[in-house]
Parts: C-alpha cells; sequence; structure tokens
C-alpha cells in the first residue's frame, strides 16, 4: 500500500536559517511515526510543513492524496485541512466557547451536521478521552491535561484521516502527560495514522512503528523503537544518552 | 426647594440624557465595528478609509461635531432636529473610539487562535467573526466600559445646541430658580446613576478577565 504521507527531499527555510535540509520520510498508512531530535532540529517545522502552516521552499509533500508544493491554493490547503488534525503543545482550545462548542464548531460550520448529529458527535470524542462531564465546562476551568484532551477530541471531531502532534504533553506536569499519552495509545490501537513530536521516549519506543531522528534540518538516522537502543550515530547515541 | 414640576423636568431630560446615550452606544457600536473590522482588513482602501474616519473624529472635539452636524447642515439647508443631529454627532464620534479600542483587541488575539481555526478547515469569514472577533471583544470589555461612561458624560455637550437633556434642563431651572447648589446636585447625582453601574460593571469584567488570564 502506498504510504500516506510521503516528503521528498522537502526544504524550507526562514530568512537566511535553512531549517529543513532535503527531508525525506513516509508514513505508512495506519502507522505511528514519532520525530524526535533536539530542540532546534526543525521538527516543529517539519509538522507544520506538512499541514501547510509553514510553505515549503523546495521538494514536495504529499499527505492524504493533497499535493503540497511551493505554490499551493488556500483551497488546496483547507481540502487539506479536511483529512488532517492537528494538537498543539499549546492546546489553542478557543477560550471563549465551551469545551462542547469548541469541538461542535467545526463540524457544524465546516460539515454542515445539523446540531444534534454536531452533539453527538462531541459526546462520542468526549468520552474518548475520558472527559464526557466536560461538556459545558469552559477551558479556563480544566487543567492542562484535560484541556489537552479536549484539544486532541475537537480534532477527532472532524474525523481526520492523519492526526499530527507536536509535543503535545510539553506543557504538562508529569501526573498530567500520562492522562494524555494514554488517550494517544487508545487512538494508535484503534488504527489511526499519527505522527508525532515528542521528548517522550519510552512513548516513542513502546507505540512508534518508525522514529526519525532529525539533526540540523535533516533525518539523521530512521527505523523502528530499537534504534533509540542501539544508534548508529554519535549524534543519536549523545541525544538518546542525555534523554534517558 | 425645587418644585415637584422642576424635578419631573429634571427626571425626564435624564431620561433625554439616557436616550441619546443608549443611541451611542447602539448605532456607535454597530459603526465602530465596521470601523474596526476596516482597519484590521487586508484591503489598504478599507484601511486608509477607516484610519483618517478615527485620525479626523479624534482629532476635533466633540462640541465642534455638535454644532457642526446642526448649524452645518441647517446653513446647508436642511432643517435638522437638534436632538436628531446631536445623535449623529455622538454616532460619529462613539464610533471612532469603538473602532480604535475594538482594533486593538482584535489584534491583541494570539495568531495561535487564528492558526487552530484554519487546522479546523474554518473558511477565513468563519475564523474571523467565529474565533477571533468574540475574544477581540471580550479582550476590550475595560475599555470599552470605560468609554461608555465617557459618553454618558459627554451627551452634556448636545445642550450647546438646544437639546433639552440634563444640563441644558438644568441650566434652564437654574436661572428660574437660583439655586444653584440645590440644582447641580441633584444634577450631578442623576449623572452618577448612569454611569457608576457601568463603571462598576467595567471594574468587575476586569477582575474577571485577569483571573482569565492569570
Ligand atoms: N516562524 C519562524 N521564523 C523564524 N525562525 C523560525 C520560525 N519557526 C522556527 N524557526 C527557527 O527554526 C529552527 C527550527 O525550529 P523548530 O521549531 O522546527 O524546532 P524544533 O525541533 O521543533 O525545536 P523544539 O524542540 O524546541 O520545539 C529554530 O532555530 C527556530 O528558531
Ligand atoms: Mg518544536
Amino acid at each position: 500500500m502506498s504510504p500516506i504521507v510521503k516528503l521528498n527531499k522537502v526544504s524550507k527555510s526562514f530568512g537566511s536559517l535553512n531549517v529543513l535540509q532535503g527531508v525525506s520520510f513516509d508514513v505508512a498508512q495506519g502507522s505511528v511515526v514519532a520525530i524526535i531530535g533536539r530542540s532546534g532540529s526543525g521538527k516543529s517545522t517539519a509538522l507544520r510543513c506538512m499541514n501547510g502552516l509553514e510553505k515549503i521552499n523546495g521538494g514536495e509533500i504529499t499527505v492524504c492524496n493533497h499535493h503540497l508544493h511551493q505554490n499551493v491554493t488556500k483551497a488546496q490547503l483547507r481540502a487539506l485541512h479536511l483529512d488532517v488534525g492537528i494538537v498543539f503543545q499549546s492546546y489553542n482550545l478557543f477560550p471563549h466557547l465551551t469545551v462542547g462548542q469548541n469541538i461542535m464548531l467545526a463540524p457544524k460550520w465546516v460539515r454542515k451536521q445539523s446540531k444534534a448529529e454536531a452533539k453527538d458527535l462531541a459526546a462520542e470524542v468526549l468520552g474518548k478521552v475520558g472527559l464526557a462531564e466536560k461538556f459545558d465546562a469552559y477551558p479556563e476551568q480544566l487543567s492542562g491535561g484535560q484541556q489537552q484532551r479536549v484539544a486532541i477530541a475537537r480534532s477527532l471531531a472532524m474525523q481526520p484521516k492523519l492526526m499530527l502532534f507536536d509535543e503535545v504533553t510539553s506543557a504538562l506536569d508529569p501526573e498530567l502527560t500520562g492522562e494524555v499519552l494514554k488517550v494517544m495509545e487508545n487512538l494508535a490501537k484503534d488504527g489511526m495514522t499519527m505522527v508525532l513530536v515528542t521528548h517522550e521516549m519510552a512513548f516513542a519506543k513502546g507505540v512508534g512503528d518508525k522514529v526519525i531522528f532529525m539533526h540540523q534540518g535533516k533525518v539523521w538516522e530512521e527505523g523502528d523503537g530499537e534504534i533509540l537502543s542501539a544508534p548508529q550515530t554519535p549524534e543519536l547515541r549523545q541525544f538518546v544518552g542525555n534523554g534517558l | 426647594m425645587l418644585t415637584s414640576f422642576q424635578i419631573q423636568a429634571l427626571l425626564v431630560a435624564a431620561l433625554w440624557t439616557a436616550g441619546l446615550s443608549l443611541i451611542a452606544f447602539s448605532l456607535g457600536g454597530a459603526v465602530g465595528l465596521l470601523i474596526a473590522v476596516m482597519r484590521v482588513s487586508a484591503n489598504r482602501v478599507l484601511r486608509a478609509i477607516s484610519f483618517t474616519y478615527i485620525q479626523i473624529v479624534q482629532g476635533t472635539p466633540l462640541l465642534v461635531q455638535m454644532m457642526l452636524a446642526f448649524f452645518g447642515l441647517s446653513i446647508l439647508g436642511f432643517s435638522i432636529e437638534p436632538f436628531t443631529a446631536a445623535s449623529a454627532a455622538m454616532v460619529i464620534y462613539s464610533s471612532a473610539y469603538f473602532g480604535e479600542i475594538w482594533r486593538g483587541g482584535i489584534l491583541a488575539v494570539p495568531k495561535t487562535q487564528w492558526e487552530a481555526a484554519e487546522c479546523l478547515a474554518l473558511h477565513p469569514f468563519q475564523r474571523f467573526w467565529l474565533i477571533i472577533v468574540p475574544q477581540g471583544l471580550r479582550i476590550s470589555t475595560p475599555p470599552t466600559v470605560g468609554f461608555m461612561v465617557q459618553i454618558v458624560k459627554n451627551t452634556s455637550l448636545a445642550s450647546v445646541i438646544g437639546v433639552a437633556e440634563l444640563t441644558y434642563t438644568s441650566k434652564l431651572i437654574n436661572n428660574s430658580t437660583f439655586q444653584p447648589f440645590t440644582v447641580f446636585s441633584l444634577v450631578a447625582v442623576l449623572y452618577f446613576c448612569m454611569c457608576y453601574p457601568l463603571a462598576w460593571w467595567s471594574r468587575k469584567l476586569e477582575d474577571k478577565l485577569n483571573v482569565a488570564h492569570r
């Protein structure tokens, strides 16, 4: 089966800073890919390029049959966003809306679902992240871990074919990290295709079907979780050494 | 002391003051929202028009705007009621300030909110009106309510073109009773009764927002 995501020699620079320098990798349908690497190695940028939040300067990206290149149009990006969900480190819930409204917004306005349909869907995805009772709460009334789970539910409500996660537990205390990772693990078990940038090495190794180590804007090493136990490059060896 | 007739006249005048204020809140608010949206628009012409509008209105005294609306239009041959002229001036005046206040609020909404909305495949129009504007208005609530207090007090300038609002009526009554202390104390109390709830509301909202953004 052809991969659901394909990056081919992707380059991206901010001014004179070359953040991505020929990044290539594939994501197979239904797999979990974990991207690890030092701060500033370009992990977030790679993820943001994959759903068009950053325009690439060279190479090409194919995501769920959408082609991203230098001249991608707004309509093409919107079509892409119908298929790809993303969860950010800072949750980015809409603070003026309740949890339920946060989740129902896109199904109602984008998918044109009726209020009743959207409500059922919201209840379902909230149940999946274990927060069914928080439907009418405002984001500010929730803990960080709960907010992040709502953000995951909001993304799930659009029934994406692929989900991207950018260090979604980095702002959380260790106790709250666990509850978010549990939700992600369940998603992986349900067969969701996921690409996640993470600093949780144990999670990357345990849940990731593929681990990608980025260094200085390049894919430095790539393989299954075992590359973390037996690094081939001194850079990954050093990174794992520091991380564990 | 004042006769009950005089007290009644002051209360009626207070209603005119309240009415003028409500017109400025509602119509001025509607025009102000339009101005704010033009100010943050991607269209350069709309930005220039709204910028110029705000500069002109903020750069001239409300008193002069009142006179222009009344005498200016009269001289041009339009007959215009003082209250209509005063309403027009209040709407123009308040819309410029509301526009500037809300522009600031809209721009203060973090960029990440735009991104989150975009990643949910919302149209740019939906992103703006469903996500950004409500938050921008919420951020600007304290200055908005603060300015509403100014509006109530500034309706007193309508007295110069003969609108029988509180200030105008109090001068009339004072001229016939020669009890300035009694008359103007009563007037001050009436203004205070209209402004204090707004000021109190503003403080409460500010506290609430501070808690939310802790
Ligand atoms: N919008 C931007 N404008 C300019 N430079 C940027 C921008 N976004 C990222 N960068 C720079 O690009 C480089 C890579 O950033 P990126 O966020 O992709 O790193 P990262 O691997 O996700 O790091 P971290 O682990 O700290 O999140 C950094 O040097 C960063 O300063
Ligand atoms: Mg990052």
